[in-house]
C-alpha cells in the first residue's frame, strides 16, 4: 500500500458521529443506484454488478445493449445506466441476435434466469448458440422460480426443495434437471461457455474473469458466448440467509459443476 | 415508368425494400414462404439482412431487436404463424417499438385476429387490406410510413391470390411526408451518461429507484397514444354507385375487388346495388358504413370466412339497416382460400338473391296492409 491510497486516518480516541461505513463509492459506473428490492442474501445483484463491471473494464458501456429476460433480475432493467431493451419471459436472445445483426457494433447481452432460458425459451438460447451468433448470453441460475416464490424450475436439482416439489424434487414424478451449459458445449457454434457462481469472494472473482472472457470473444466477433453464473436464493430454497453459500456449493454446484466447459477462443 | 410483370410477393419484398425495410424475419409457411425467398434474395444486396429464423416465435423475436435499434423491420407469416407471435406483439406494442407484420392469410378468417388481435394488454395495431399487387406495393409502403409515424406495429393483411398473382406493376418508393427522428431507437451510446435508454412494454422511463416500474402512469400514457393514433389517421375506404343503392355490399381484400366487379355489372344492367370496400380494418370505415346504410334497405357483406368483419359493420350500422352475411368459407382440398366461391357471378347470384328477397319483402307488407 502506498502513501497514496492509505486514505483518511479515522480518529479513534472518541466515539464517531456517524458510523463510517462508505470508505469509497463502489457502485459501478453503469448501476445508477444500489439500491434494490431483492431478498437479503440473494446472489443476483452480484451476478449483475460483476457483469455491469466487466463491461466497464471492456469499456464497452457506450456500445452495450442489455436484453432483460423476466425474473427477480428484471428489477435492474430499471435502474442501469445502460441501454436496456426488455423482452418477454425466454425470448431475449432472438432481440440480441436482432440487435446484433442490425448494429454489429453494439455489444449485445442477455440476462435471463433458469427458469427464463431453461424453461420457457430453451430453444431461443440453443439456437442462437448454433448459429454462432455473436451475442452473450448470461444465465443467473438459482434452480428456482425467485420471483413466484419458489418453484421448480428445469435446473432444479434432485432432492431440492421447492413449492410444488414439497418433499424434494424425485426423479421419477418430476425428471432430471438439465445441465444448460453442458448441453450448449456440444454446439459447434458456441465458441466460450462457462459455469461461475457468486456464493464465496474467489467465485466472484472467478465469476467476473469468465464474464469478461465471454464479452471478449463477442469484441472480437468469433461468434457465442455464455456464462451460466450460480446464484444464491435463500427465500426460494426456504433456508436461513447465511446458510445459502454452503446449499449452492453443496446442492446446485453438485450438479451444475463451476468451471470452464469450452474455450475455443482464437 | 418501368411495369413489370411480378409475382405479388416479389412485389411486396420489392415495396419493402423500397419503403426502407433493412431486417426482415420468418419462417416458411405458405403462402407466406415467397416472401420470405425475395426477402432473402434482395436485402443483403440493399445492406440488409434476412434471418431464416427457426420459428415465428423466433422471427418475431429477430424483428423486435432489430426494430429496437430503430432499423426499418418486418416479420410476418399466415394467421397459424402469427397466432405465435401475437404474445411477442402485444409487447412490441406496449413498448412503442414500429413493425410491419404480413398475415398473407389462407382465407379471410383472420380478420379478428388482424383486427383485435390475440394477444394481452389495451393494443391495437393499425390494419392495411389491399384488393390486389399494384394496390399492396402502396399500402405496403404506407404500413411503414405508419409505423414510424406512430412508433407501433402496422399489419398488411393478404392473402393467396395477392400472394401467387401476376400483375404488371411500377415499384417506386413512394413519400409520405416527413416522420420524426428515432431518438428513442437504441445503439448503446446512452450508456454511461446517467440517461441511458429503456424500451420496455412495462415503461419507457427508468425510476432510478428501488420502486420498480409505474406501470398505471406508463399504461394509461399508451392507452392516450394509441388513442391519438386512431383519431390522427382517417380509414382508408373506397366506395361506388352508392348514390341510390337499395343495397350496398361491403366487402374487403380480394373478394372486395370481385365484388367491386359484380357490383360494377349489376349498375350496368340497372339493378340498385353500390359497395363500400374497407382498405384500412383498422380503423374502420365506420362514418362511411354508417352513412352509406342510413340510405339503404339492406347491407351485405361478402367475406371468405364465417363472417368477423360483419360485427364492424353492424357497430357501424347500429340498426339502420338489416345486416346480411352473403360470404362463407370457401375451400378446397389445401385449405388455401382459394375455392368456387371467390367467383363473380356466384357473387352477383347472392346480392341478386338479397335484392328479390327485397321485393318480395315490399310485396308481403302490401298484402299485410290489405288484410
Amino acid at each position: 500500500m502506498t502513501a497514496e491510497n492509505r486514505g483518511t486516518v479515522v480518529p479513534t480516541e472518541q466515539p464517531p458521529e456517524e458510523p463510517v461505513s462508505l470508505v469509497d463509492d463502489f457502485t459501478p459506473a453503469l448501476i445508477d443506484v444500489g439500491a434494490h428490492p431483492l431478498c437479503p442474501g440473494c446472489g443476483e445483484p452480484v451476478a449483475m454488478r460483476s457483469i455491469l463491471e466487466a463491461v466497464a473494464d471492456l469499456d464497452a458501456i457506450q456500445r452495450a445493449i442489455a436484453v432483460f429476460g423476466i425474473g427477480c433480475y428484471t428489477a435492474f432493467s430499471n435502474n442501469l445506466d445502460c441501454e436496456v431493451l426488455q423482452a418477454l419471459h425466454g425470448r431475449a436472445p432472438s432481440l440480441a441476435t436482432g440487435i446484433k445483426r442490425a448494429k454489429p457494433d453494439a455489444v449485445a447481452f442477455t440476462i435471463q434466469g433458469d427458469g427464463d432460458m431453461v424453461n420457457e425459451g430453451l430453444q431461443e438460447v440453443i439456437h442462437a448458440a448454433a448459429r454462432g451468433e455473436n451475442i452473450t448470453c448470461f444465465m443467473l441460475n438459482n434452480g428456482v422460480f425467485g420471483e413466484t416464490g419458489g418453484h421448480l424450475t428445469a435446473t432444479t436439482v434432485l432432492g431440492q426443495r421447492t413449492k410444488n416439489t414439497l418433499e424434494g424434487r424425485n426423479a421419477k414424478d418430476h425428471g432430471y434437471p438439465i445441465r444448460l451449459s453442458n448441453l450448449l458445449a456440444e454446439l459447434d457454434g458456441a465458441t466460450y461457455v462457462a459455469r461461475a457462481a457468486v456464493n464465496s469472494a474467489g467465485n466472484v472473482a472467478k465469476a467476473k474473469r469468465m464474464i469478461k472472457r465471454a464479452l471478449d470473444v463477442q469484441l472480437r466477433g468469433e461468434g457465442f458466448s455464455f456464462v451460466e453464473i450460480l446464484t444464491m436464493c435463500p427465500t426460494g430454497w426456504f433456508i436461513e440467509t447465511q446458510e445459502a453459500p454452503g446449499y449452492l456449493t453443496d446442492n446446485l454446484a453438485a450438479v451444475h459443476a463451476i468451471g470452464v466447459v469450452k474455450d475455443q477462443r482464437a | 415508368m418501368t411495369r413489370t410483370l411480378m409475382e405479388g410477393s416479389e412485389a411486396i419484398a420489392e415495396a419493402m425494400v423500397a419503403a426502407g425495410c433493412r431486417f426482415f424475419a420468418g419462417y416458411p409457411m405458405t403462402p407466406f414462404t415467397e416472401v420470405l425467398e425475395h426477402m432473402a434474395k434482395k436485402l443483403p444486396a440493399h445492406g440488409g439482412v434476412c434471418m431464416n429464423a427457426e420459428s415465428e416465435l423466433e422471427a418475431v423475436g429477430m424483428a423486435w431487436g432489430a426494430a429496437a435499434t430503430g432499423t426499418p423491420a418486418a416479420t410476418g407469416s399466415v394467421g397459424q404463424g402469427l397466432s405465435l407471435m401475437q404474445e411477442s406483439l402485444s409487447e412490441i406494442t406496449l413498448a412503442r417499438i414500429p413493425l410491419v407484420v404480413l398475415n398473407m392469410s389462407r382465407g379471410q378468417s383472420d380478420y379478428y385476429q388482424a383486427t383485435r388481435g390475440g394477444g394481452h394488454g389495451d393494443y391495437r395495431h393499425l390494419v392495411l387490406a389491399p384488393m390486389d399487387v399494384p394496390e399492396a406495393v402502396e399500402l405496403v409502403q404506407l404500413a411503414f410510413h405508419w409505423s414510424e409515424k406512430w412508433r407501433n406495429p402496422v399489419l398488411v393483411f393478404g392473402d393467396y391470390y395477392l400472394a401467387h398473382t401476376y400483375q404488371s406493376v411500377d415499384v417506386v418508393p413512394i413519400d409520405f411526408g416527413p416522420l420524426p427522428a428515432r431518438s428513442w431507437a437504441l445503439d448503446g451510446s446512452t450508456g454511461g451518461t446517467g440517461q441511458a435508454k429503456l424500451l420496455s412494454p412495462l415503461g419507457d422511463v427508468k425510476q432510478r429507484d428501488d420502486v420498480g416500474y409505474d406501470l398505471e402512469d406508463y399504461y394509461l400514457r399508451r392507452a392516450a397514444e394509441t388513442a391519438a393514433m386512431v383519431d390522427g389517421e382517417p380509414a382508408l375506404v373506397e366506395t361506388g354507385f352508392l348514390e341510390g343503392a337499395e343495397v350496398v355490399v361491403v366487402a374487403h381484400g380480394t373478394p372486395g375487388k370481385y365484388v367491386r366487379f359484380a357490383v360494377q355489372a349489376m349498375r350496368a344492367d340497372g339493378l340498385p346495388v353500390g359497395f363500400v370496400r374497407p382498405i384500412s380494418l383498422f380503423p374502420f370505415p365506420t362514418e362511411v358504413v354508417a352513412a352509406a346504410s342510413a340510405r339503404a334497405r339492406a347491407v351485405v357483406v361478402y367475406e371468405n370466412s364465417m363472417g368477423q368483419m360483419i360485427d364492424d359493420v353492424r357497430l357501424a350500422v347500429l340498426g339502420r339497416a338489416p345486416v346480411h352475411f352473403i360470404g362463407g368459407l370457401t375451400l378446397d382440398k389445401s385449405g388455401f382460400g382459394i375455392g368456387p366461391d371467390n367467383d363473380v357471378l356466384v357473387i352477383r347470384s347472392r346480392i341478386e338473391a338479397v335484392l328479390q328477397g327485397l321485393s318480395s319483402d315490399a310485396l308481403g307488407s302490401v298484402e299485410g296492409a290489405n288484410a
